[in-house]
């Protein structure tokens, strides 16, 4: 039980802060897709400072850095769709897909590249770093407290506050609902849209180095995050673009998620002998259906994924 | 009456083909930059191999072989490439073309290796698959308006697990992969109607590669030709519009998630069916072959015909990967051109309005200097 206690909050530490990300970007106006090859960069960015800070820094050291490291790589990769976004208009669907294959593709290739400068026999996509991650880790009987849950409950306060008491946050929205109008108040639309996608970028980065600390062995960069970017999505538009309902909508789809992972604890899940294949479905089918009710009536902000053209107004 | 001249530049199809080399071409390049910050030696020969791809065998008859071996793969590209442009000629984003893959990969190998059905009942049976799984993004997006591209991605994922189940009553006992096609259902391999001959024998060559092509025409003609490829299209260009004109559009995205899925599983049943590959039971990932079936749609332009040779260039130098120095890269340096191919595709709109604009200026600086001679004769 506390096992799966331990895995709810871990799975939904992550979808929280990718969902927290892909909703800023939202309101903003852009239609973030490519969260997945966000996590992706940002855990390569997390996974490479485990992998090659000396132990001397000590754990609150690690913890930062990696973090710092993780959300400064995934800001930079959401500037790609930031770019081809709001300066060239391109299709935000097509560019969010380029970034979910261009993520998975080039770390595989640069862990694969580093490892093989190491080892020449190594041709693995893992990275080392099972020692630094206990940084970030807690022992309360038997419970594994996660750093990370903690920083998901305060990016949570600080994206409500920043959202809704920030003359930022509701300059922001403005740019997602009514583009025009906030362009002829002076806001300019383009600055807030990279400051929305940027957001998105930090957000997804953190929740990428999140997800791969979750696990319990080394986790391989071929495999990429498992739809867990999309998850978000879905986590997102259940919470309607609002943090709180959000934060809901995550801890019921991290309950699922963590269900694939611990079921076999359950004696009488366990003796209902169904093939691990449904558990790890299940998370999927639970998003799909939980979507096609609530999707009806969508509060998502009018102008996403509209490029903005000051000579239509 | 003369048809209008028309400058090489406003040509749309030329457009769509310069576009595409650019993006071809400084996909490449990047791809060769990053290559140099990796490895600065071996990066020229990496590119070259990657490029090269069956050429890379010196005698003429291993290159024949493996030529027919990319062109085997190019099959189920083109068709998961023509599913991905004929949804986004309606103005849905099909990303679960991998999905529909991977249920008609499951469909038609369940109905060989269980049932030994003949190859056409196998090929039916992938092509219903494929629709059934598209048609449910379909409805999804049309009676609950579920963005169709967060429904497919969840529909990729379950579809994986599902034929992992399903197509574990059918593999070798000793290894995750399927029973071997050739031995315990030989009458659901595809014909080759000795086509084989033309590649050294190769035994994978079969009708698969002409079927695909035959279906890239069907579907070019069906877009562009028929009243009901006109509907789809003007569904795609403004849904509220064609409503108006008594179109049905909720019938309309339905029908196009089915065709789309239809075409992505018969693409599965294409490749699997060939005894080319075997489907792994314990694969924990979508096969790529749906999202590269992106990057060769958009590459070619979403023209159906300039997917022809889209496809067949992304699987050339996807195949290509598979022979670079292992001890410096890894074969993902093709998937990561490919990626790269893809995100510059989206700045595609970008350059065509560039070509029309450099169009523009040059007719209207000739139109200047027409006047200007004109103003001297008259004085």
């Amino acid at each position: 039980m506390t096992l799966l206690l331990q895995y709810t909050l871990v799975f939904s530490s992550v979808l929280l802060l990718v969902a927290l990300g892909g909703c800023f970007s939202e309101h903003s106006g852009i239609i973030n897709i490519g969260l997945e090859g966000i996590m992706v960069v940002g855990a390569l960015g997390g996974a490479l400072a485990m992998r090659f800070l000396p132990a001397s820094v000590g754990t609150f050291g690690i913890v930062s850095l990696s973090i710092l490291s993780a959300l400064i790589l995934g800001s930079l990769y959401s500037l790609l769709l930031a770019v081809a976004a709001i300066n060239f208009k391109a299709d935000q669907t097509l560019v969010g897909t380029a970034l979910n294959l261009l993520g998975v593709a080039a770390s595989t290739v640069i862990v694969k590249a580093m490892n093989t400068s190491m080892d020449p026999n190594n041709v693995s996509s893992t990275i080392q770093y099972i020692a630094a991650k206990k940084a970030f880790l807690v022992n309360i009987r038997g419970f594994e407290f996660n750093w990370f849950m903690l920083l998901a409950v305060v990016a949570l306060a600080i994206a409500y506050v920043l959202l809704y008491k920030t003359r930022f946050g509701l300059r922001l929205q403005a740019c997602g609902e009514h583009p025009a109008s906030a362009d002829s108040v002076g806001i300019s639309v383009a600055k807030m849209r990279y400051a929305g996608v940027l957001i998105s970028g930090v957000l997804g980065g953190i929740g990428g180095l999140v997800y791969i600390t979750a696990g319990v062995s080394e986790w391989k960069f071929e495999n990429g995050v498992a739809g867990f970017g999309f998850l978000a999505l879905a986590v997102m538009i259940f919470g309607q673009w609002k943090p709180l309902r959000i934060a809901l909508a995550a801890l019921i789809f991290g309950l699922f998620r963590a269900l694939s992972n611990v079921y076999t604890g359950f004696d009488f899940l366990a003796a209902l002998n169904v093939p691990s294949g449904i558990y790890n479905m299940l998370p999927y089918i639970v998003s799909l259906v939980v979507l096609a009710l609530t999707s009806g009536k969508s509060r998502a902000p009018k102008a996403e994924g509209i490029p903005y053209d000051k000579g239509g107004r | 009456m003369k048809k209008k001249h028309q400058p090489l530049l406003r040509n749309s199809g030329f457009q769509a083909l310069i576009a595409s080399l650019f993006c071809i071409l400084l996909g490449l390049l990047i791809g060769y930059i990053v290559l140099l910050f990796i490895n600065p030696n071996g990066a020229w020969k990496a590119i070259t191999t990657v490029v090269k791809n069956f050429l890379y065998y010196p005698r003429p008859n291993k290159q024949l072989q493996y030529l027919g071996d990319t062109m085997v793969k190019t099959a189920p590209l083109l068709m998961c490439s023509l599913s991905i442009l004929f949804a986004y000629k309606v103005g849905l984003f099909n990303i679960g073309a991998a999905g529909q893959y991977v249920m008609g990969a499951g469909a038609s190998l369940y109905c060989a290796l269980a049932w030994h059905m003949p190859w056409y009942i196998c090929l039916l049976a992938a092509i219903v698959a494929g629709a059934f799984w598209g048609s449910l993004s379909g409805l999804l997006k049309a009676y609950c308006n579920v963005n169709e591209v967060i429904s497919c991605i969840m529909l990729n994922w379950i579809g994986l697990y599902l034929i992992n189940i399903l197509l574990t009553t059918v593999k070798e006992v000793a290894s995750p992969y399927t029973l071997e096609l050739a031995g315990y259902s030989p009458g659901s391999m595809l014909p080759n109607l000795g086509l084989n001959t033309l590649f050294n024998n190769s035994k994978y060559v079969t009708i698969a590669i002409p079927l695909s092509i035959l279906m890239a025409v069907f579907i070019w003609i069906l877009l562009s030709k028929t009243k009901f490829g006109f509907e789809l299209r003007a569904t795609g260009l403004n849904k509220e519009a064609a409503r108006y004109c008594g179109m049905k559009e909720k019938y309309n995205i339905i029908i196009t998630m089915a065709i789309s899925g239809a075409l992505a599983g018969m693409g599965a049943a294409l490749l699997f069916l060939t005894g080319f590959e075997k489907w792994s039971c314990t694969q924990s990932s979508v096969p790529a072959m749906g999202f590269n079936g992106i990057a060769a749609g958009f590459l070619g332009g979403l023209h159906p015909i300039g997917a022809i040779f889209s496809s067949y260039f992304i699987q050339h130098i996807t195949n290509g990967g598979a022979y670079v120095d292992k001890t410096m890269f890894s074969a993902q340096i093709s998937d990561l051109i490919s990626a790269i191919i893809i995100y510059l595709c989206a700045f595609v709109f970008f350059l065509k309005q560039f070509f029309t604009g450099v169009a523009n200026h040059r007719e209207e600086k000739r139109a200047g200097k027409t006047n200007e001679k004109m103003g001297g004769e008259k004085q």
